[in-house]
Formats: C-alpha cells, sequence, structure tokens
C-alpha cells in the first residue's frame, strides 16, 4: 500500500453538516431580504451593506493577523454574518464612517476579544448596533422613507418608523385611531414598503428566509416562534384592554425588529442556548422584554436590547436547564 | 409510527451493501490464532501446551473466573507457539497459534444440524451447556453470557430482548442470520424462555430489515409468547438501554443493568450460538462476520473461525482495494480500526470494513459554534461539549458529576459536530481518567 493506514478511534464517519455549511445557509436565507431593501432604498442600502461586510471581514483580518496573531478565520462566514446582520439593523443613511466604526465594535470588542467564533456571549452585530444606538441617536433613528426604485445617493426625505410614530404620538396624547392615518397598512408592513433599517422592514422576505434555515436544521422551530409568540400573546392582551393606547398585536409584530430578531439574531448558535427548554426559558424571556421596552420603555423599539439581555442569561441556563439524563429517575418500578 | 427511543440518536447512511448476500463458509485458514481475552471480564487460563495435538471443539483455554469464558480450539490440530499477537485492540495479547491438520476430516465437514425442535435439558443443563460453551454477547459488548442468566432470586424478570436490531451501517451479519436461521433463533429463544421462567420474548428489529421481520414473525407464528417488533431506524437503537427503552418503554436507571427493570437482553447471534450449544453441544468456534466497503469487490458474509486472519477475509472478497486508508474491526460508528490485516477474527467481530480515501480522513477541527447539536443527538441525555471541555480542562471531578461514566460511547456526538471537534475521544479520555480515580478512593 502506498498510503500508511490510519489509526483513530470511532466512529469513522462523519455527517456533511459542517459549521461552514451552517453560516452560508444563514447568508443565503438573508439574500431575500436584501433584495427588498435594495428595491425600497435603493443604492444607499447596499452600499452601507457593503461597507459593514467589507469591514468587518477587514477587522477580523487585521486583528487576527498583527493584533492576536492568531490563525485567519474570515472564510468561516461568521464575519460575513455579522457584516450583514449590522447593515440590516441600521438605517440606509447611515453616514459610511459610522458602519466602519460600528464593524469595528462587532468584531474587535463582542467578537474577538471574548475569543473568536464561538465564545462570545453577545451577538456581536447587536452589540455594535446599540453602540451605535447610544452613541450616534440622531442617525441612528432618522430613516430615509421608502421611496421605490431609488437610486440617489441622497435621501430626499427622511421619516420615523412605524414604532416611532407610535410611541412618539401617544407620549403626545393623541390615540392609537388617529395616528392610523400616518401610519402604513399591515400590508405594506409585512412586503416591507416602509421605512426602518435596512433588513428589517419586509416580515415576508424574513419569514421566507427563515423557513429556508429550519428547513435546512439551521435553526429549530422553538426561538423564533415563541418569540413572537409571547410578544403576539403580551400585546394583544395590553390591545384588547385598550385599543387606542396600544398597537394592534399584528402592527408589532410586522414594525420593527421583531422577525428579524426571532429568526437570526435570537437564534445565533453561539449566544443561544443549547438545550429545547432553555431555548423556551430564552425565548419568553425575549419576548417579554421586548413588549416591556416598547410599550413602557423610553425606545420605540426593544428587540436588540431584549437579546443582549437574554444572551448575557445564557450561561446560567444551560446550566440550570439541562437534558434530562438517561436513567436519572427511575420511571419503571417492579412491584 | 414504529417504535423507537425518545430522546437523542442519529440516521447516517445505512449502506448495507452486503443484506441480500447469502452467508458463505470461508475456506478453513492454515493457522488460526486465538487470543484468551475475547470477552469482558478476566482472560481465559491456558490448558494446553506447545505441539499438543488438539480436537475441533475441544477447551484450550478455561475461564479465568466467573466472568470470563471458556476459550475452544477452532480447528483440529496442533498448537505450534503460545506468543503475544497484537489484536482489535492495538495491545500486544496472549494468544494460543494452531496450526490446521490438513488431513484431519474434522476440519473440513461442514457442519449439518437439522432443526431440533424438542427441548430436553433442564434448567440446570442449559445453563451449564451456555457456560461450558464459550458464548459470549456477539453483538460486539462479548459479555460472557452465562453471567447475564445468573439470576439472583431477587431479579424478577418478566421480559427477554432479542437484539436483531443492527443499527450500525454496513453491517449485515445478524440480518442474514435472521433470514436464514430463523427457526433455529426461535428454538434457541425458547430455550431461554425455559431456563429463566420468563413467558415472554420480544424480538426488535429495525424496519430497514423488512424481510428478517417477515420470516420471524412467520417462524414465530407457533409460539404465542414471541413477538417481533420491528421498529423505526435510528442509531444506537442496538444498545441495550435504547433498545429497551424503545421496545417496553421501561428506563434502566444510571448505573444499573437492564435486569433493573426485569428485562435480559441477547443478540440474535448470541441466541444461535445458545441454540447450538444446547441442542448439539456446539461449542461457539465460529461467528458471522460481513466484509464490506464501498470498494470491495465482493462483499458479502461469512461463517468465520474465530482466530482466522482478518487477511484471509479480505483476501476473499478480492483483496484491498486500491485507496484503502482505513480498517475497521466492526461497524463504522463503533468499531475499532486496526493496522493491518494480521488480528484475527474474535468471538466479538461483527464485521470487517474497509474505508477508502474520501472517507477516512477527519475534518479540520474547529471552535465549539456551541449549536447544541451534540446535546440534541446524545442518546443519554449527556452534553457532551461540556464533557470535552472539562476532560481538556483537567475538571475530571466535574465531568464526573455531569455523568461523563454513563457515555454508551456511541459516537453519535461526533457524528454530528459541524466543527469535528473529537467529542467521543475527549469523553473517552475523561472516562478513563474518571474510572481510575474512583479506584484509587475505593
Amino acid at each position: 500500500m502506498s498510503e500508511p493506514i490510519i489509526i483513530s478511534a470511532s466512529p469513522h464517519v462523519h455527517s456533511d453538516r459542517t459549521s461552514k455549511k451552517l453560516m452560508y445557509d444563514v447568508v443565503i436565507a438573508l439574500i431575500p431580504a436584501f433584495l427588498v431593501s435594495l428595491y425600497v432604498f435603493g443604492i444607499g442600502a447596499f452600499i452601507v451593506t457593503a461597507v459593514a461586510i467589507i469591514s468587518c471581514l477587514g477587522f477580523e483580518y487585521l486583528i487576527q493577523k498583527y493584533l492576536l496573531k492568531t490563525a485567519i478565520t474570515i472564510g468561516d462566514g461568521s464575519a460575513l454574518i455579522t457584516g450583514i446582520l449590522l447593515a440590516f439593523n441600521v438605517p440606509s443613511s447611515l453616514p459610511i464612517w459610522m458602519v466602519i466604526i460600528g464593524s469595528l465594535v462587532a468584531i474587535g470588542i463582542a467578537k474577538l476579544s471574548f475569543g473568536g467564533l464561538g465564545f462570545n456571549i453577545f451577538n456581536p452585530a447587536l452589540v455594535a448596533r446599540v453602540f451605535l444606538l447610544i452613541s450616534f441617536p440622531i442617525q441612528m433613528t432618522t430613516w430615509p422613507t421608502a421611496v421605490v426604485n431609488n437610486t440617489t445617493l441622497v435621501d430626499a426625505t427622511s421619516g420615523a418608523t412605524t414604532l416611532g410614530i407610535i410611541k412618539e404620538g401617544l407620549m403626545m396624547g393623541e390615540t392609537m385611531s388617529s395616528l392610523s392615518a400616518k401610519l402604513p397598512t399591515n400590508l405594506d408592513l409585512f412586503l416591507g414598503i416602509t421605512g426602518g433599517s435596512i433588513g428589517e422592514m419586509s416580515g415576508f422576505a424574513l419569514l421566507l428566509g427563515g423557513i429556508y434555515l429550519i428547513y435546512r436544521k439551521v435553526i429549530t422551530w422553538h426561538i423564533p416562534v415563541i418569540v413572537l409568540g409571547t410578544m403576539a400573546i403580551m400585546t394583544s392582551a395590553f390591545w384588547i384592554i385598550n385599543p387606542e393606547q396600544y398597537a394592534s398585536p399584528l402592527t408589532h409584530l410586522l414594525a420593527g425588529g421583531a422577525i428579524l430578531g426571532a429568526f437570526y439574531m435570537a437564534t445565533d448558535l453561539v449566544t443561544s442556548p443549547m438545550t429545547k427548554k432553555g431555548m423556551v426559558i430564552f425565548a419568553i424571556g425575549i419576548g417579554v422584554i421586548t413588549v416591556v421596552i416598547r410599550l413602557f420603555g423610553a425606545y420605540p423599539e426593544g428587540v436588540s436590547f431584549a437579546i443582549l439581555i437574554m444572551n448575557a442569561f445564557v450561561p446560567l441556563i444551560n446550566t440550570y436547564f439541562k437534558p434530562k439524563r438517561f436513567g436519572a429517575k427511575i420511571k419503571f418500578k417492579i412491584v | 409510527m414504529l417504535k423507537t427511543f425518545p430522546k437523542g440518536g442519529i440516521h447516517p447512511p445505512e449502506n448495507k451493501i452486503t443484506s441480500a448476500k447469502e452467508i458463505k463458509r470461508l475456506t478453513v485458514p492454515k493457522v488460526v490464532y486465538v487470543p484468551i481475552a475475547q470477552h469482558i471480564g478476566i482472560p481465559a487460563e491456558i490448558i494446553v501446551t506447545t505441539k499438543e495435538k488438539v480436537e475441533i471443539g475441544q477447551v484450550i483455554a478455561k475461564s479465568g473466573g466467573f466472568v470470563s469464558s471458556n476459550i475452544h480450539s477452532p480447528v483440529a490440530g496442533t498448537v505450534t507457539k503460545l506468543d503475544k499477537i497484537i489484536d482489535s485492540s492495538g495491545y500486544k495479547k496472549q494468544c494460543i497459534v494452531i496450526r490446521t491438520d490438513q488431513k484431519d476430516e474434522s476440519n473440513f465437514e461442514v457442519p449439518d444440524f437439522p432443526l431440533k425442535k424438542e427441548i430436553t435439558m433442564n434448567q440446570k443443563d442449559i445453563l451449564k451447556h451456555i457456560t461450558d460453551s464459550g458464548i459470549v454477547g456477539l453483538g460486539g459488548a462479548t459479555f460472557p453470557s452465562h453471567v447475564k442468566l445468573d439470576l439472583k432470586n431477587d431479579n424478577h424478570v418478566d421480559c427477554l430482548i432479542i437484539n436483531g436490531v443492527e443499527c450500525e451501517p454496513y453491517l449485515t451479519a445478524d440480518h442474514r442470520l435472521m433470514l436464514e436461521k430463523a427457526d433455529e433463533i426461535i428454538v434457541g429463544i425458547q430455550i431461554l424462555m425455559h431456563a429463566l421462567h420468563i413467558h415472554e420474548a420480544i424480538i426488535g428489529i429495525e424496519n430497514n430489515k423488512k424481510n428478517a421481520v417477515e420470516v420471524l414473525k412467520k417462524a414465530a407464528q407457533s409460539d404465542k409468547r414471541i413477538k417481533v417488533a420491528a421498529l423505526q431506524v435510528k442509531y444506537p437503537q442496538g444498545s441495550e438501554k435504547q433498545l429497551i427503552k424503545a421496545i417496553l418503554k421501561r428506563e434502566v436507571p444510571k448505573g444499573g443493568l437492564p435486569m433493573d427493570v426485569g428485562v435480559i437482553v441477547h443478540n440474535v447471534g448470541t441466541i444461535f450460538a445458545i441454540y447450538q450449544a444446547v441442542q448439539y453441544d456446539q461449542p461457539l468456534i465460529e461467528r458471522v462476520v460481513t466484509v464490506t466497503g464501498k470498494k470491495i469487490e465482493h462483499a458479502s458474509n461469512f461463517w468465520v473461525k474465530i482466530g482466522t486472519p482478518i487477511t484471509d477475509l479480505v483476501n476473499e472478497v478480492g483483496g484491498l482495494p486500491e485507496g484503502t486508508r482505513k480498517i475497521v474491526n466492526g461497524g463504522p460508528m463503533m468499531g475499532k480500526a486496526i493496522k493491518n490485516t494480521d488480528v484475527p477474527v474474535t468471538k466479538g467481530t461483527s464485521g470487517i470494513l474497509v474505508i477508502s480515501e474520501e472517507e477516512a480522513s477527519r475534518g479540520k477541527q474547529e471552535n465549539c459554534i456551541r449549536c447544541g447539536e451534540c446535546v440534541t443527538v446524545c442518546p443519554m441525555g449527556l452534553e457532551p461539549h461540556l464533557l470535552m471541555s472539562l476532560t481538556e480542562k483537567g475538571m475530571y471531578e466535574k465531568a464526573s458529576f455531569e455523568d461523563i461514566m454513563t457515555c454508551i460511547e456511541c459516537g453519535s456526538c461526533s457524528y454530528v459536530c459541524p466543527s469535528h471537534r473529537p467529542l467521543l475521544d475527549y469523553i473517552r479520555y475523561g472516562k478513563n481518567i474518571v474510572k481510575k480515580l474512583q479506584t484509587a478512593k475505593n
């Protein structure tokens, strides 16, 4: 025999699942939403996304090569996803230099300083998003209005998002019925013909990608369904009590980053719990915190904060919600 | 819905290439190498000397204790050496080398045992025959069978489960045996039921062997106490604990035995060996071995004498194909990779799998992405990623607390890990250390 015989311990076969495939499946799932944002926001969305991706990959490369002096891992797809998700969480009108700062925070602080892929506690894209939101509140909350087929670089008009209008309006003493004229219809929200961050508007496109992820077994249904379910139940309760002061559950689910967060960011493999039981707790937590922030907090939107807060609980959840050990409790007893 | 165990499990490609190949009788080897440690427990004690002439079926090594087993000469011939050779474990083990006497006709007689249904022996004699015939679990665990049958009075066993699951990919030895020796297996089951006073027996077979389910159902028709359960195809259903859970929904307690939930499990191969031992006084000197691999020319199933060098088997199927990178004694999930084909077939060898280049190498190990897939597939409800990192860090006390010792080493975690982490390698290492620490403590 020309080649030596390999001696290794069992198992001698491996499934064809690889981390890389999982990562690129997420990228594929995000394409429909990206196409919608190109259609709605035009070239601005493309530029922000491209800059976010390039700077995330670039920072990862530079930091690993010159600062950490470790193996370069930009090919594993995780920095690519961070870049896309970061772009999806900011307005298409955000200045380029802010996007670059966001990328540095995501890759440098939230990911690599924790030890790289698999060791980060918080979702890197969300850390960057919250960092930008707190540092640059004006730019981060000014959204270009949806202008279909916008090809100019300058966004002519800008406006608030659905949740922003509701929050502000209610605080000014208006009621939901008087606000409804200013709001897009739920169908527009579902299709994505509305203002908002690049990737969050089109519920339809995001659901399409989400179903793809579940079909490809990259994620399970538990987290997205329970996050959205919890939000629906809580907002319904308030809406039934007082429909003039609280937006309908459908508006809550379709507007803002609920679907993007539930399907793509709460399900981040690294920062979500490992067991199904843990996922349920985690998802309920995200749903409740999101609704509490949206209805009673200072910000109109709460998905990012909710996910980050629950991220912090994941190690605890993993410790206390373990899988049931086989044979730990004797169910069968011989009489 | 077909029955299966509820927690974990995987479904690797089945690759049962040889399932339609009748069991052929392999030519009697010129020399046999019979290790004295072919079973779990104390090795047998050699009772022959060099140059001694031995008969076929003669005891050549005597059981060394209760958890041990007799070893018989698979051929008639002369003991040439008592030597240490490398067996499938990779270690040098004491073994008895016997040169086959080419003139002795008993070596070449094809054993012909017509079906014998009447069970004439009493309980004590049956157990004595099983003990004396050197029968061990032929599913691969090689646990001496008589130990399982030695029931204390406080054990209330009410069900005998026959393991015909063969959940390992590639292997078809049990499948073929069930098809070809169905009636004998049923009699074997009746013998055990008679000896143990059990009134219920269930044969568990995965549904990728529909013909075996049919054949055994037909064979068991006349005996209402014996049932056949077709099971959903899921690895590792052949594991005792998972099989009991799948069929009876009973869960063997942590650190316990099937007897604790009133069950005894035997592999179909073992049952056939028991049939031969009790009805025809035949010791265990041969077994069915599947020789297979995607590139193997004439992959098939064989009746092989214990002690036959694997080289003989490989030559029979057309030799090692070009680009062979791994030879596995057993199935792809739990088998042991061997260094060369000099290793002999032992009582626990259910198959020889030849793996080529593409499948042999492992992927590059990457960071754990905490996907939790290992936790999802673990049939024992463990957290393999955690056990691996605890072992890596030398935190053995904690690993023991996290139930590392209950791992059945099925390899499902390593199989699914998208980052190609050697989870089971570390867990095995951790188990060894924990075991040593526990022994030191006692």
